[in-house]
C-alpha cells in the first residue's frame, strides 16, 4: 500500500477513535463542561495533560529545532518540561484548594479586584489564540503533504473534528479524547524513533542509542560521527553550544516559567478529586511527556546524521523520492549555485557556498521516509501529528470558551444567567472560537509563530508572580499584584515588539539588553514585575481579613470539597 | 497543639521541601546543564559529555524524580497531619 493510503488509514481510525470517545462521554452541566466534574483520576488526568501540552510544536517542529541546533536546543527539552515542577510544587495543589474554575477567577478573588480579573482574563484568551492558530496550521501542513488535500479543505476537516467533540463534551469530552489522543501520539513518536534508533545503533532504546556507538562496526560513537561530519560541511560541532550563556539561562527560564503560567495547563488540575490528586496528576503528566521529551533529542541526532549522509555531495538528479515530495511543497530548496548538478550542503564556517535550505518543521515527518521505514510508519506519524494539534486546540478552545461564558458574562456581564444559559453561551463561544481559529489556520498572519513563543514569556512576565505571591506572602494586595503585572507585561511586550515588529533588523546580540534575546526577555520582565509587586505592597495597605483567611484556608491540607459553586 | 499551631508548623515543613527540592530543580538545570555545561562535558559517559547528557536527558528525569518524591513527603505529611488533627478533637 502506498504512503497516501496508509496516511488515510491510520488517520481514519484514529478519527473514529476520538468521535466515539466524544460520544461515550458528552457533558451535561458547566461542572462537567468546564472541569469535568472534578472526577478524573490523576493517572487519567496526567496523560490529557500531556497531551494537552504537547502540541503541534512538540511533535512536529522540536525535533526539528534541536536538530539544527544542537546543543542549545535543550532551552525547549528543560524548558517546556522544568514548568511542571514548579506546577506541581508551588501551583497545583493551592489552586485545586482554592476550588474554582479558572485563572482569573483565582486572580479576581485573591486580589479583590475587578481590574486584576478582566486583566487575566484577556492575557488568557490572548495567548490561547495566538496558540489555536498554530495548531490549525499544523493541521493544515500534515493533511497537504500526506492526503494530498487541500491546506484549506484540511483545516475545515480538523476545525469538524474540533468542534464535534470540544463543544459537545466540553472538558469532560475532551479529557477523555485526549487520553486517546497520547495513546496515539507516542506510539507515534516511539515507533519511528526505535526503528532508527535499531537501525543506526542496534540499540532498541533511542534515549540509549543516542550516546552508543554505531552499529556500522567503526566502534564509533554517534554524537562523534555527527560532530565530524558537521565540522567537515562547515558547521559548528553538534555537542558545542553557539548560544550565549546568558541567553540560554534567561530562555529557559521564560519558557519554564511561561509553563506553569500558561491557563489551559493549569486549569487541567482543577479537574482532578483532590489536592494530593493535583500533586500527582502534575507528576503523571511530566512523566507522560517525558517519554516524548527525552525521545526527541535522539530523534533529532538520528535525523540530522542521517541528512548528512544522505543529501551532502549528492547528484540532483540521485536523489531520493522524498526530497523530491517536500521539494514540492517548497519547504526544501534547492539552487545549484556552481552549476555542477550536486547538492552541496554546508554551514557558516565552510568555503564552499549552501545551496540548499531546509524548512526545521519538517524533519520529524520526513525523518521516517529519510530512514527509508515501511509506509505504514509514515502514516502513523501523520496521524500522531494530528493527534498532537487537535489534542492541543481542544484544550485551548475550552479556555476561550469558559473565559467568555464564565469569567466575562457570568461573573461581569450577566450575573442572573441560569446553568443552561451558561452551558448553551459556553458552547456558542467554543464554536465561534473554532472558526476564528480555523481562519487563523488558513490565512495565518506572518507572526503567529513568532507570538506563539512569546506567549510564554508574557505568561512569565504577567501571571506567574502575581499567582506565585498570592499563594506565598499574604501581604501581596491588589495595587501591588496589578502594578506588577502591567510593569512585567508591558515591559516584556514593548521589548519583543521592539526587536520583532519595529526594527527587526537589530535583533542581534549586539543590541540587546545584557545580551538576553526577545525570546528569554519574559525572565527578566518577571524579575521586575517582583521588584515592582513587592515594595508597592509593602507601601499601601495590606490585604483585608477575609483575603488572608482565604490565603491561609488554601495552605492547609484539609481536602477541598467539590469546586462546584454552580448547582448542578 | 492546636490547630493553628499545627497548621503553622504543617506549613513550614511544606517550605522546607519546597526548598531542597527546588534547590535540586535549579542546580540540575541551570547549573549542571547551563552554567557548568562545558566543565562537566569534559567527563564522558559513553558517547555522551555529562554536560550535554543533563541538558538534553538527565535534567528531565530528574525533574519527574523530584515531582514523585514531593508527592510521597506531603502523602505522608498529609497522613501525620490529619492524624494530630483528630487527637486534638477526641
Amino acid at each position: 500500500m502506498s504512503v497516501q493510503a496508509w496516511t488515510f488509514v491510520m488517520v481514519g481510525i484514529s478519527f473514529a477513535l476520538y468521535i466515539g470517545v466524544a460520544i461515550w462521554s458528552r457533558a451535561s452541566s458547566t461542572g462537567e463542561f468546564y472541569i469535568a466534574g472534578a472526577g478524573v483520576p490523576p493517572v487519567v488526568n496526567g496523560m490529557a495533560t500531556a497531551a494537552d501540552w504537547m502540541s503541534a510544536a512538540s511533535f512536529i517542529s522540536m525535533a526539528g529545532l534541536i536538530s539544527f541546533m544542537g546543543r542549545d536546543g535543550s532551552v525547549y527539552l528543560m524548558g517546556w518540561t522544568g514548568g511542571y515542577v514548579l506546577l506541581a510544587l508551588l501551583l497545583a495543589p493551592y489552586l485545586r484548594k482554592f476550588g474554582k474554575y479558572t485563572v482569573p477567577d483565582f486572580v479576581g478573588d485573591r486580589y479583590y479586584s475587578r481590574t486584576a480579573r478582566i486583566v487575566a482574563v484577556i492575557c488568557a484568551i490572548f495567548v490561547s489564540f495566538t496558540y489555536v492558530a498554530g495548531q490549525m496550521r499544523g493541521v493544515g501542513i500534515v493533511f497537504s503533504r500526506f492526503l494530498n488535500v487541500d491546506i484549506t479543505l484540511g483545516v475545515v476537516i480538523g476545525m469538524g473534528i474540533v468542534f464535534f467533540y470540544a463543544v459537545l463534551g466540553g472538558m469532560k469530552g475532551i479529557t477523555y479524547t485526549q487520553v486517546a489522543q497520547y495513546c496515539v501520539l507516542i506510539f507515534a513518536y516511539l515507533v519511528p524513533a526505535i526503528f532508527i534508533s535499531l537501525l543506526m545503533t542496534g540499540n532498541i532504546i533511542p534515549q540509549l542509542g543516542f550516546g552508543g556507538e554505531l552499529a556500522d562496526g567503526s566502534g564509533e560513537f554517534l554524537l562523534d560521527k555527527l560532530n565530524g561530519l558537521s565540522q567537515e560541511l562547515g558547521f559548528d560541532a553538534y555537542t558545542d553550544g553557539r548560544k550565549a550563556t546568558i541567553d540560554v539561562f534567561f530562555i529557559t527560564a521564560a519558557l519554564m516559567l511561561g509553563t506553569a503560567g500558561l491557563p489551559h495547563v493549569i486549569v487541567r488540575f482543577y479537574t482532578v478529586p483532590r489536592v494530593s490528586a493535583a500533586r500527582s496528576s502534575a507528576g503523571w503528566a511530566l512523566l507522560f511527556i517525558a517519554i516524548l521529551y527525552t525521545t526527541a533529542p535522539a530523534v533529532a541526532a538520528f535525523a540530522r546524521t542521517n541528512l548528512l549522509n544522505t543529501v551532502s555531495d549528492t547528484e540532483y538528479t540521485e536523489v531520493p523520492g522524498w526530497f523530491k515530495n517536500w521539494e514540492t511543497t517548497g519547504l526544501i530548496k534547492f539552487d545549484d549555485k556552481n552549476g555542477d548538478g550536486n547538492i552541496q550542503y554546508r554551514g557558516a564556517h565552510s568555503q564552499v557556498e549552501n545551496e540548499l535550505t531546509i524548512d526545521r518543521d519538517i524533519m520529524v515527518l520526513a525523518n521516517p521516509e529519510i530512514a527509508k521505514l515501511p509506509n505504514w510508519v509514515v502514516g502513523l506519524v501523520a496521524a500522531g501529528g494530528l493527534a498532537a494539534a487537535l489534542s492541543t486546540a481542544a484544550g485551548l478552545l475550552l479556555v476561550i470558551s469558559t473565559s467568555i461564558a464564565h469569567d466575562l458574562l457570568k461573573r461581569e456581564l450577566v450575573q442572573d444567567i441560569s446553568e443552561r444559559g451558561e452551558l448553551i453561551a459556553a458552547r456558542i463561544a467554543a464554536g465561534v472560537a473554532v472558526c476564528i481559529a480555523g481562519y487563523f489556520g488558513i490565512d495565518p498572519p506572518g507572526f503567529v509563530g513568532q507570538v506563539v513563543a512569546f506567549a510564554f514569556g508574557l505568561a512569565a512576565a504577567s501571571f506567574f508572580p502575581a499567582i506565585i505571591m498570592g499563594i506565598f506572602w499574604k501581604r501581596m494586595n491588589n495595587i501591588g499584584a496589578v502594578s506588577g503585572m502591567i510593569v512585567g507585561i508591558s515591559f516584556t511586550a514593548g521589548y519583543i515588539i521592539f526587536f520583532k515588529f519595529i526594527t527587526p533588523e537589530l535583533n542581534v546580540p549586539a543590541h540587546w539588553l545584557f545580551g538576553i534575546s526577545p525570546e528569554g526577555i519574559g525572565t527578566l520582565g518577571m524579575v521586575l514585575n517582583f521588584l515592582v509587586s513587592v515594595p508597592v505592597s509593602l507601601l499601601t495597605a495590606p490585604p483585608p481579613p477575609n483575603v488572608q483567611e482565604l490565603v491561609d484556608n488554601i495552605r492547609s491540607p484539609q481536602d477541598a470539597g467539590p469546586p462546584h459553586e454552580l448547582s448542578v | 497543639m492546636t490547630g493553628n499551631d499545627n497548621n503553622r508548623a504543617y506549613w513550614k515543613k511544606n517550605l522546607q521541601y519546597l526548598g531542597i527540592l527546588l534547590a535540586v530543580w535549579f542546580i540540575v538545570s541551570y547549573g549542571c546543564a547551563i552554567l557548568f555545561v562545558d566543565f562537566l562535558d569534559k567527563i564522558k559517559i559513553g558517547g555522551f559529555g555529562l554536560g550535554f547528557w543533563f541538558a538534553q536527558q538527565g535534567s528531565i528525569y530528574i525533574f519527574v524524580a523530584l515531582i514523585f518524591i514531593y508527592v510521597f513527603l506531603m502523602n505522608r505529611l498529609d497522613k501525620h497531619h490529619s492524624t494530630s488533627n483528630r487527637e486534638e478533637e477526641e
